[in-house]
């Protein structure tokens, strides 16, 4: 790789009399334009931070975090009763996904392995982790929110713990199977019970990993909006303790405040844009370095 | 020997406190991790059934005429899918005429061209930009992207091309406003393109250097080493990258409502807007009921029969691919 790299540039057989023309006007193509495609996504997401970093800075002040949003037409308010709902069913989103998703991700490494079940809840967790969130959105809508007869916080958490649980699954899956097997038979040999192996030794040889996973799925789940529309909504004050009712959340209050006639409103989508973005983004690059030392190892 | 055995399985017999190890807590705790891979299944088939059992009265109102019919008329209760059909495989097909060169291109740079230093910096750069939550494509896609896209791309092609047969067509905008089924297809694509770019340069590095040294060996420049050499052995996988890319593109929400401008009509003009299965849905969920309501959760059954085929052949085609 390394070889081959430094050697192209400072090989001179390509030289005119040596190599058709047509041959390194195809080459020359192909490093302009695979380097200008790699041009674009950068700066793709450059303009996208600059232009949140922009319009978001703007609206920044302590109010923010302290007033609720206002309502349509009035003056000032802030996004904290958004944050707090994004937080509350963020939160409760991944403590039901945790444990679900870890322990089907140990099902699949541990006890089922390659049993006919354990192949197609793996082929079909994959596929749940690409499945389009909308449609979970209305699946959840059917199962809680017209039952109950109101949107809610817990409907929205359900949804966003059902998106979370196929990254859990995974990852716990990929990270325990890097578990040497030698680690395994030994917990074994002494006797423990595989719930004591798993528990004791796996887990722990693979908790970076599954920590890395778990904290993929929260920068998934924080940013979603459209199953969030049809179970939580949103409203403009701070929401009842039962979790009834259109629940506050930043996604859903950008979403309708960006496209408002509203400057105030506009005002605080950006703020909020920028708010969720930085979070998605930190915990993104976090993730990187927990798994890290685990890689290495 | 045999008195042997015979005494291990009277101990075996008489002693209970010779048990398997582990005992109750142990059997708990299998139970609980299959329970929980169960529930993975039953979720899939619970949003298969609730959708079609909320969008099944459309279904039998409409027939299969729901799926060819373009109105789409709430006061005459008058529902078909097929302009949210043609805008979701339009918007999804532009978006890999564009995304998937760019990934390739962005994989080619980084496996093949890219210096060793700036190698990890570049392919987090790209991989960050999977991270980026849909609404704010849509907001750069709505406030950046589309009056750029109006002013330099929409006036001048339009102008260009006005009066021309079948181009003059495809690419006239009647509206420059910067919002359309090819703004929405461009979105899509930088949206994909973080995901088949990372997937293929993982494939590019799997394959044995000795096969490119070999080219490079007999004298081949990059452009051959890619094309004859690196993307054959690759080829498979790269379809299944770009099936799950495409998978992507039909299911996202967010950031095509916002640039795809949400009209009702067929057109045969990539500039004027149009809408998709997800947008149509986001855009009307809250404020319908009745047979409407049926029509979202009918179209919601379309999108989900074509994005898990497409996922299905992905899958297939890609064994397994990385999360993040």
């Amino acid at each position: 790789m390394d070889a081959t790299n430094t050697l192209i540039p400072a090989a001179p057989p390509l030289r005119a009399s040596r190599v058709r023309p047509s041959r390194r006007v195809a080459d020359k193509l192909l490093v302009g334009a695979s380097t200008a495609a790699t041009l674009v996504g950068i700066v793709v997401l450059g303009s996208i931070l600059a232009m949140l970093i922009i319009e978001g800075v703007k609206g920044f002040s302590p109010l923010l975090f302290t007033e609720p949003t206002p309502g349509p037409g009035s003056d000032g308010g802030g996004i904290a009763n958004a944050i707090l709902g994004s937080l509350v069913m963020t939160v409760l989103g991944i403590l039901v996904a945790t444990p679900i998703g870890v322990m089907a991700g140990t099902y699949l490494a541990e006890y089922g392995r390659h049993s006919k079940l354990a192949d197609l809840i793996r082929f079909l967790n994959d596929i749940l982790l690409s499945a389009p969130s909308i449609l979970i959105g209305l699946f959840v809508y059917t199962l809680m929110v017209r039952p109950m007869g109101s949107y809610s916080g817990w409907a929205g958490a359900v949804a966003l713990a059902i998106i979370a649980t196929p990254v859990i699954v995974r990852t716990t899956e990929d990270m325990l199977r890097l578990v040497p097997a030698t680690l395994r038979e030994a917990g074994a040999a002494l006797g423990a019970p595989p719930s004591k192996v798993i528990t004791a030794i796996t887990w722990r040889g693979a908790s970076a990993g599954i920590v890395t996973g778990i904290i993929l799925a929260l920068a998934r789940i924080a940013g979603e909006t459209a199953p969030l529309l049809f179970t939580a909504l949103n409203n403009n004050s701070w929401f009842s303790s039962n979790l009834m009712g259109g629940v506050p959340n930043l996604p859903v209050m950008i979403y309708q405040f960006a496209l408002s006639p509203y400057a105030n409103w506009q005002q605080l989508a950006w703020a909020g844009a920028l708010l969720i973005t930085v979070t998605i983004l930190a915990l993104s690059i976090v993730a990187r370095f927990v798994i890290k030392p685990q890689r290495a190892r | 020997m045999g008195a042997l055995t015979e005494q291990i399985s009277l101990t075996r017999t008489a002693s209970p406190a010779r048990r398997k190890p582990g005992g109750l807590g142990d059997g708990l705790f299998r139970a609980a991790s299959y329970a929980s891979a169960l529930l993975v299944l039953l979720v899939l088939f619970g949003i298969l059934a609730s959708i079609a059992y909320g969008g099944w009265p459309a279904f039998a109102e409409f027939g299969p005429g729901f799926i060819t019919s373009s109105a789409w008329n709430i006061g005459q209760e008058q529902y078909g899918a097929l302009v949210a059909i043609v805008g979701t495989l339009a918007s999804a097909v532009l978006a890999l005429l564009i995304g998937v060169p760019l990934s390739l291109g962005i994989a080619i740079y980084l496996t093949q061209l890219c210096p060793g230093w700036a190698r990890k910096p570049v392919s987090m750069t790209i991989e960050l930009l999977a991270s980026v939550p849909s609404i704010i494509y849509g907001m750069w896609g709505l406030f950046i992207f589309a009056p750029l896209f109006a002013r330099f791309v929409q006036m001048p092609v339009s102008n260009l091309v006005e009066g021309m047969p079948v181009v003059g067509t495809l690419f006239y905008a009647r509206v420059p406003s910067g919002v359309g089924i090819l703004t929405a297809g461009i979105i899509l694509a930088i949206m994909i393109v973080p995901f088949v770019a990372s997937i293929t340069r993982d494939m590019l590095d799997q394959i044995p250097t000795v096969l490119r040294e070999s080219a490079y060996g007999i004298g081949c420049t990059t452009w051959e080493v890619v094309r004859h050499v690196l993307v054959p052995q690759a080829s498979v996988s790269i379809i299944g990258a770009i099936m799950l890319g495409l998978g992507r593109a039909l299911g996202e929400t967010m950031a095509v409502t916002f640039v795809i401008g949400n009209a009702n009509r067929l057109s045969a003009s990539v500039f004027d807007p149009g809408s998709t299965i997800a947008s149509r849905i986001a855009n009307e969920f809250n404020e319908a009921d009745g047979l409407q309501l049926n029509s979202l959760m009918a179209l919601g059954c379309i999108l989900f029969v074509i994005t898990f085929v497409v996922l299905i052949i992905a899958r297939l085609l890609v064994r397994r691919v990385k999360v993040a």
